[in-house]
């Protein structure tokens, strides 16, 4: 090994400690890119190789009844490739270790064949025999919610009819990948399963021999999805057609491509932000290093070392550094990307991950990471080799200091020798101080980013549970139902009081722009069920004209006063216009609201109620659970306590792991920036300070000039990256928004208090650490050397 | 006496000859001239003392000699080359092969043993001396692995010597070389360097305001106020040992 080489890693092992802290700046910075996107490109994958393997159609039907004869003609449309009628019905089932209604949905099976489109992914046992009405298979996830094992038996109630069945198979579908009830925003894998039966046994059951009311289509490369869907509804319109719809609105994939879509923003942006960050970090600490430098490598020089000899020296042991950050950054990067993609397996349940770490992402990461270090260090080595050796080797000439304007505010007298110092310092180097302020604030605010979905997450929770959906229970019923019935939920017992709702499944559409949906009627003056304004001020129902949600008046660029097209997708599907009569504030999907009666007339309908709200009494649950589980007609149950703990549980599962991530990868961040600061700190000024200690001053008056700088520029940068962290939160609020969710930016008290706390105490112990070197300046050295 | 400027009579062939030789720095808000005409001519072989007060621009004539600064104006020639139109490349390579430097605070690199030290130049340069013949010349053959806060001043000092000698340069520049020590080391030092340009027959310029110092040098340069004020020839020059103040 040559000496300077030796050079390199003696000097490197000297500064072991900001070599570390470097390192740990550049390893979260790559670790965060590499997670992110590699659990992206995982998840895409995965979604992509799912759907092709297991044939997920492209558009889907639903309709009253249609004979088999009908399949041919549908076949015949141009573009459609391969077509699969089935029979899918909603069911109530009886479990038997659960007191609540659980509510299923089933689908048919092809007799004696797999299905040719939305293929099942068998994980036990077989497919129901040809002919076997008591024989089904069941979606993993709810046997798993039941602990079913094969061959376990529960009833359902089929067509009206009470039957029993045995469980013979578990399995996953493309088409179900979110089980999530019609109408609800968020899986529940207990109350709602999904079911498979043979086709003939279903059909039987529900009078569909030879005759189908559920369709499937899968189109050739290139076909038109709307052309198609035109043709297919005009086909199934005499047969009580629903609407064709195509995949992007199959509630399970919008529901998934919805989270990936807001996974990769997150995948895009909390990156970007990261390697942005960390690399400027890096660009400045190096920069500063390097510039410390300047003597030796001004003695390199005279010894006939050329510049670029001088620069390779320099930018070899800075790549060490990086590399350090790299390897380390792409290990726990690859290692939490996996761990955070099994995570999202099991939550999607996947049949099979396809995770690999693309070359790409770690050379794209690898480069910045260099290419920023390498920047610092060829600007900083410029500068020192710029300069005739004879110069450099000179200590710098006295920078010129003047008063600051501090002082010629007239504070002057107000302040100690040291303290003018401090306040002299920093400005006289105010473009460095400013570069300090901006790196700390950086960390600082990124640590709001990381926390700042865990605040929203219970401030959506308040408003949504708390001032907007204020039942205990939530009932639906089978089928729109007479408004007597609400009467029937009056009388049970431990009931406090009712609310019955209306909902209609629709599309709405403003010129060029539509978008499926429903809309909910309620009774005005209700207190359950709450609608919002911007000022979270509740909202009164008007007697005429509908209520948007403010992001779909968007989607729709809808105002109030505006007519929009309600195209009704149920019953004899009536078209007609209605008016935007407000705008109201939600936070978790999107709806249309209108009064119960107004909707009624709307639909041409007598007072009808499609469920109802109900508020009950403490320690009335149970009893009430078992006694709606025995009426007929009611297809779901649903608690609000479980709403919210589905709700965190998604959230949870997903976004937060994500954001503690990167919390604790901020505050590492943080920490090795600070440090960093403090260490060249005192390396830029230990001759100054130790001819103060020959003067006289003790360790603990150079300790408060030295550390009274840190302690302004940190003071200075905290309420700087509070404003930026609040920023940056929009901004990610911003680009997170969408139809199933808006993430309003909330902050807690509690998380300023945090980010500003680990600034502090990471300011606090780099402070220990310089101080600890503070008292063992060589103050003889500083007498010897140097005029 | 007419001040010798050129070379004397029956010395070896001038390696560096100097004209109105001019150095002007801004300082801050201030201009320092620290050399105002310096006319000067240094031959082969030759032991030569620059002696003078602090700011009287030797440290100036000696950088600018080195390939550390360059002029403001006036003529410096090498072995008659013109040094002043060197590019940073052609002045790397003189400093490269050419020249050895010893400074007053000896600035060797502290993560570095005294051999790695010598070997840092010996690994640059074109036929060097090995690092372990060089430090065993400045009597530090028994300290080669020692970092350099192991080893005292004066030992220091001798590895810069050596680290400045190993390349086998033309010119050895030795700035105050025993500015940072005292007596009896310092005389240490001056004897290896007079050994050095025995031995070796390097053109040899040392810097000092010590003037007891003067009388080993075959010519003594005295400055003053960014001029050579005089220049005298030692008819009989003591050796180092010979030497105290």
């Amino acid at each position: 090994m040559s000496a300077i080489d030796r050079k390199l890693w003696r000097d490197l092992w000297r500064m072991k400690g900001q070599v570390l802290a470097i390192a740990l700046v550049v390893m979260c910075g790559i670790g965060t890119y590499i997670m992110f996107l590699s659990t992206l490109h995982a998840l895409q994958s995965t979604q992509e190789a799912y759907y092709r393997d297991y044939r997920f159609a492209d558009v889907f039907a639903s309709l009253k009844r249609a004979p088999e004869s009908l399949r041919q003609r549908i076949a015949a449309i141009p573009g459609v490739e391969r077509l699969e009628t089935r029979v899918a019905v909603q069911v109530r089932l009886d479990m038997p270790d659960f007191p609540e209604p659980v509510a299923a949905a089933v689908m048919s099976l092809p007799d004696g064949e797999a299905p040719g489109l939305n293929g099942l992914h068998l994980r036990a046992g077989r497919l129901p025999a040809t002919g076997r009405a008591d024989e089904v298979v069941a979606s993993e996830t709810f046997a798993r919610a039941h602990g079913l094992a094969l061959g376990d038996r529960f009833h359902a109630i089929l067509n009206g009819r009470r039957q029993a069945l045995s469980l013979v198979g578990t399995a996953l579908s493309p088409e179900f990948i979110q089980q999530m009830r019609p109408g609800s925003v968020f899986p529940d894998t207990k109350r709602y399963g999904i079911l498979w039966m043979g086709r003939r046994a279903l059909g039987q059951a529900y009078d569909l021999n030879e005759a189908f009311n559920d369709l499937a289509l899968s189109l050739r490369r290139g076909a038109k999805v709307r052309d198609v869907i035109d043709r297919v509804d005009e086909l199934l319109r005499p047969y009580g057609g629903l609407g064709a719809y195509p995949r992007e609105d199959q509630t399970s994939h919008r529901f998934l491509s919805q989270e990936l879509t807001q996974l990769g923003t997150l995948a895009s942006l909390f990156p970007v932000m990261f390697m942005g960050i960390a690399a400027f970090l890096l660009n400045v600490v190096i920069g500063r290093q390097v510039a410390m430098q300047r003597q030796q490598i001004a003695t390199l020089k005279a010894f006939g070392y050329g510049n670029l000899q001088v620069l390779a020296h320099y930018l070899e042991s800075v790549a060490v550094i990086v590399a350090l950050g790299i390897v380390s950054g792409t290990a726990l990067g690859a290692w939490l990307g996996r761990g955070l993609a099994g995570i999202y397996t099991e939550f999607y349940h996947f049949p099979y991950l396809n995770f690999a770490l693309a070359p790409r992402t770690v050379i794209e990461a690898a480069l910045a990471s260099l290419l920023a270090a390498g920047l610092g260090t060829v600007f900083a080595v410029w500068r020192a080799v710029r300069l005739r050796p004879a110069v450099a080797m000179r200590p710098e000439p006295p920078p010129a200091y003047h008063e600051t304007w501090v002082e010629k505010l007239g504070l002057k007298r107000w302040l100690s020798q040291p303290a003018r110092m401090i306040i002299r310092h920093i400005q006289r180097r105010a473009f460095k101080s400013a570069l300090t302020v901006l790196g700390i604030a950086l960390a600082c605010g990124m640590i709001l980013t990381g926390l700042f979905q865990r605040d929203t997450v219970s401030f959506m929770v308040y408003i949504q549970y708390g001032l907007m959906q204020r039942e205990d229970l939530s009932v639906a019923f089978t089928d729109p139902t007479a408004y007597q019935a609400r009467f029937d939920l009056t009388g049970l017992p431990g009931v406090r009081h009712v609310e019955p709702y209306r909902a209609v499944p629709v599309r709405l559409r403003h010129g060029h722009l539509d978008y499926r949906t429903a809309v909910r009627g309620f009774e005005p003056g209700g207190d359950i069920q709450r609608l919002l304004d911007a000022g979270l001020q509740p909202v009164a129902l008007p007697a005429d004209g509908i209520l948007l949600t403010d992001f779909l008046g968007g989607m729709l660029d809808a105002r109030v006063g505006d007519r929009i097209v309600v195209e009704v997708l149920e019953g004899n599907r009536p078209t007609r216009e209605v008016f935007v009569a407000g705008l109201v504030n939600e936070y978790l999907g999107v709806s249309g609201y209108m009064e119960l009666s107004a909707l009624n007339r709307f639909m041409r309908e007598g007072p009808t109620i499609s469920g109802a709200y109900l508020s009950i009494e403490e320690g009335a649950l149970p009893t009430l659970l078992s006694r709606l589980r025995e009426m007929p007609g009611i297809a779901a149950v649903a608690e609000r306590r479980q709403e919210i703990r589905n709700f965190h549980r998604t959230m949870e599962e997903t976004m937060l792991f994500f954001t503690y991530v990167a919390t604790v990868f901020a505050v590492i961040i943080a920490f090795g920036v600070i440090y960093n600061n403090a260490q060249i700190a005192l390396a830029e000024r230990g001759r100054e300070l130790a001819s103060l200690r020959v003067l006289g001053f003790t360790r603990a008056e150079i300790a408060y000039i030295l550390l009274g700088e840190l302690g302004v520029l940190t003071f200075l940068a905290i309420p700087l990256g509070l404003g930026l962290g609040v920023w940056m939160c929009d901004y990610i609020a911003q680009t997170m928004q969408s139809d199933l969710f808006r993430v309003p930016v909330v902050l807690v008290p509690q998380t300023y208090a945090f980010a500003t706390t680990v600034v502090l105490i990471s300011a606090a112990v780099s402070g220990l650490a310089v101080r600890g070197r503070l008292n063992r300046l060589d103050l003889v050295a500083v007498l010897k050397a140097a005029e | 006496m007419k001040n010798q400027v050129d070379a004397p009579a029956g010395a070896g062939r001038p390696i560096f000859e100097i004209r109105s030789l001019s150095k002007v720095y801004q300082m801050g808000e201030v201009q320092v001239e620290a050399l105002r005409g310096v006319d000067l001519e240094l031959c082969e072989g030759e032991l030569v003392v620059l002696l003078g007060p602090s700011g009287s621009g030797k440290s100036t004539l000696l950088n600018i000699l080195g390939g550390l600064d360059v002029p403001s104006g006036g003529q410096i020639r090498y072995r008659g080359r013109e040094l002043a139109v060197f590019d940073d490349t052609a002045m790397t390579r003189y400093r490269r092969e050419h020249v050895g430097f010893v400074f007053q605070f000896y600035n060797l690199i502290p993560s570095l043993t005294a051999r790695e030290n010598v070997a840092l130049v010996t690994e640059i340069a074109a036929e060097p001396m090995t690092p372990e013949e060089s430090l065993a010349m400045v009597g530090l053959a028994d300290r080669l692995d020692h970092f350099p806060t192991q080893l005292s001043g004066g030992e220091q000092q001798r590895v810069a010597i050596a680290r400045a000698v190993s390349k086998r340069p033309q010119v050895l520049l030795c700035d105050e070389p025993t500015g940072a020590l005292d007596a009896q080391t310092g005389v240490l030092v001056l004897d290896v360097i007079a050994r050095v340009n025995r031995e070796l027959g390097t053109t040899t310029v040392v810097i000092t305001h010590n003037a007891a110092i003067a009388a080993m040098a075959d010519r003594v340069v005295h400055f003053g106020n960014g001029r050579v004020v005089s220049v005298d020839a030692n008819v009989a020059k003591k050796s180092a040992a010979e030497l105290s103040w």
